[in-house]
């Protein structure tokens, strides 16, 4: 789809004045129901446009992103905008500088149409935690998006986008695109630079693309990917182009498929929908192997120590203090006022959500003197254990193929008293991030619920920095389907 | 489940202020998470190291200098600061 506006955009078919323009007026009339945008930015995007559309009319070369509006997750730092990571504590925050990745995007000349909703500080499974307000899935308005980068994926399934940027901490990126029918990835740890992404778990976080084909991801993995010296973390990537990558041939390849990921929690529906699509990557030549992964049950309690434990610490930085709202707890502004101690009590009580509250509590916990070595240690090892069981498999197979979500998207309300329910909504992905490898999700089917056609997605996980050869999974797929 | 006492401890370490009539409910919705993450006991992992990073990366180094930013980016934080006075936070007394 990028590909193809960009030909229309340097023929001269469409110009990226009136593409933008008809992006916002789409947004002005569909999003009051969807709710996927928190922040618009017309002026400015409007601007880039009509410098892309002189570029164009005086012949220079583009980048294939340029000129193309794209959505960004308000988690993601746009210099001089407001960004919020759909919390209180931020209202008034103003982003002092870019992120590297829209730095990047920048230079490529990418339109950014707004920012998007998400759960406070990316905590959530269904955008439902958003101080703002609660993104629609657009397929069924009753129900959730996903999240907690839902008001990414609800943007681009609705067409309020052409792309967008998300982040996945346990699966952030994946369920979403899962829940509103779009393509997510996640890429390996490392992969893209975290700088200017809201830190929740430094050690899972990574930035990632919703798009409506696999060969968009791989043209904005591209242009996103790299060693920044802004994040010790990150890895080169010797500039590779991943669309160079996606032939479309996965003959000989092989596919792991592990039963644990088709026990009784799964949807009978999802599960013969996820059966056909292993049939489908035969018919393409790749081999399908039944495969054990008897340690994988182990990571979601993995995760949900060592995601709160690193929240606990990442959140210590709204105090009130340096930036952010500073108020009591009913809600007065503290600046004239309050000792430094009420000053953090109150402030935080007042400007971060439940679920935000409850991780930091619960991290706090599993950090504190007597429970360390109980549970974070504890997890650390789990942790490397899960690493060196993919390691082994890894070496027996090229992918590993479950459903993305064990359900299609739920009810708005439906989970949101119950937060270990919530938490079990990342069964299949969370381990993804544990062990830092790339995983993707993309449309396999639809289930009729209510009747509605509910997107189901299927994920793909590759080993350690092969993105392009699960985008090539993907775009092989995609292939097959329309033919 | 985890005791009342405890939450104020966690809660006091953290720095969020919680109300009395709230002590319950963290209490009932941190103890079904922490009786969660019993299911780890089973696993034998005393053989295990703990990773905290799993893609193979070493330390990583950079010269400890110091490095000025540019005067927007300056400009911008300053405005984001609750309190400022003459280029620095204004932090209240701790005492």
């Amino acid at each position: 789809m990028i590909r193809e506006i960009h030909n229309k955009l340097v023929n001269g078919d469409i110009s990226s004045v009136g593409l933008t323009e008809k992006y916002f007026s789409k947004i002005e009339k569909e999003d009051k129901n969807l709710c996927a945008y928190l922040t618009l930015t017309k002026e400015k995007a409007l601007k880039e446009a009509r410098k892309i559309d002189k570029k164009i009319k005086n012949g220079e070369k583009i980048d294939l992103l340029a000129g193309i509006p794209v959505a960004i997750k308000d988690n993601i730092c746009i210099q001089g905008e407001k960004v919020t990571a759909a919390s209180k504590v931020l209202d008034n925050y103003i982003a002092p500088y870019d992120a590297t990745v829209i730095k990047k995007l920048k230079e490529k000349g990418a339109i950014f149409l707004g920012k998007t909703n998400l759960d406070e500080f990316a905590m959530g499974s269904s955008t439902e935690n958003s101080a703002y307000q609660k993104t629609k899935n657009p397929t069924d308005l009753s129900r959730v998006p996903g999240g907690s980068s839902g008001g990414s994926a609800a943007a681009v399934a609705a067409d309020l986008a052409v792309w967008a940027l998300g982040s996945d901490t346990g699966g952030s990126i994946r369920q979403p695109a899962s829940f509103c029918g779009v393509v997510g990835l996640k890429p390996t740890y490392g992969r893209v630079s975290r700088h200017g992404l809201m830190a929740m778990a430094s050690s899972l976080d990574q930035i990632g693309p919703f798009a409506k084909t696999a060969e968009d991801a791989a043209i904005i993995l591209s242009s996103i990917a790299g060693k920044d010296k802004m994040d010790a973390t990150s890895a080169a990537s010797g500039g590779k182009k991943y669309e160079d990558f996606i032939s479309g041939n996965i003959k000989n390849i092989t596919i792991g498929v592990p039963k644990e990921y088709f026990g009784d929690e799964l949807d009978k529906e999802i599960k013969d929908i996820a059966f056909e699509s292993l049939e489908k990557f035969k018919k393409l030549g790749a081999k399908i192997k039944g495969i054990k992964m008897p340690n994988i049950k182990y990571a979601l309690p993995t995760y949900y120590i060592i995601t709160p434990s690193e929240v606990s610490s990442n959140m210590a930085r709204y105090d009130g203090i340096r930036y952010g709202v500073s108020v009591d707890n009913k809600g007065k502004s503290l600046v004239n006022s309050g000792n430094l101690l009420e000053t953090y009590l109150d402030t935080r009580e007042v400007g971060l959500g439940d679920e935000v509250k409850r991780r930091t509590m619960l991290g706090t916990y599993t950090l504190s003197a007597g429970y360390y070595d109980a549970y974070y240690k504890k997890a650390q090892k789990v942790r490397n254990l899960l690493r060196l069981d993919f390691e082994k498999t890894f070496e027996e197979v090229d992918f590993i193929f479950s459903p993305t979500t064990p359900d299609v998207a739920f009810k708005v309300g439906e989970n949101s008293d119950d937060p270990l329910k919530m938490y079990l909504e990342d069964v299949y992905t969370v381990i993804v991030n544990l062990v830092g490898i790339p995983a993707i999700s993309f449309p396999i089917g639809e289930v009729k619920k209510e009747e509605k056609m509910l997107p189901v997605g299927g994920q793909l996980m590759g080993k350690w920095f092969d993105e392009e050869g699960l985008l090539n999974m993907v775009h092989a797929f995609e292939i097959s389907n329309k033919k | 489940m985890i005791e009342e006492k405890e939450i104020k401890h966690i809660a006091s370490l953290a720095r969020i202020g919680i109300k009395k009539k709230e002590l319950e409910r963290y209490q009932k919705e941190l103890s079904v998470v922490l009786n969660y993450f019993e299911k780890l006991g089973d696993l034998d992992t005393k053989k295990i190291k703990a990773k905290g990073y799993i893609t193979g990366m070493r330390n990583i180094f950079r010269e400890d200098s110091v490095n000025d930013c540019d005067e927007d980016v300056k400009e911008i934080i300053m405005k984001n600061a609750p309190q400022e006075k003459d280029g620095y936070f204004k932090v209240k007394s701790v005492f």
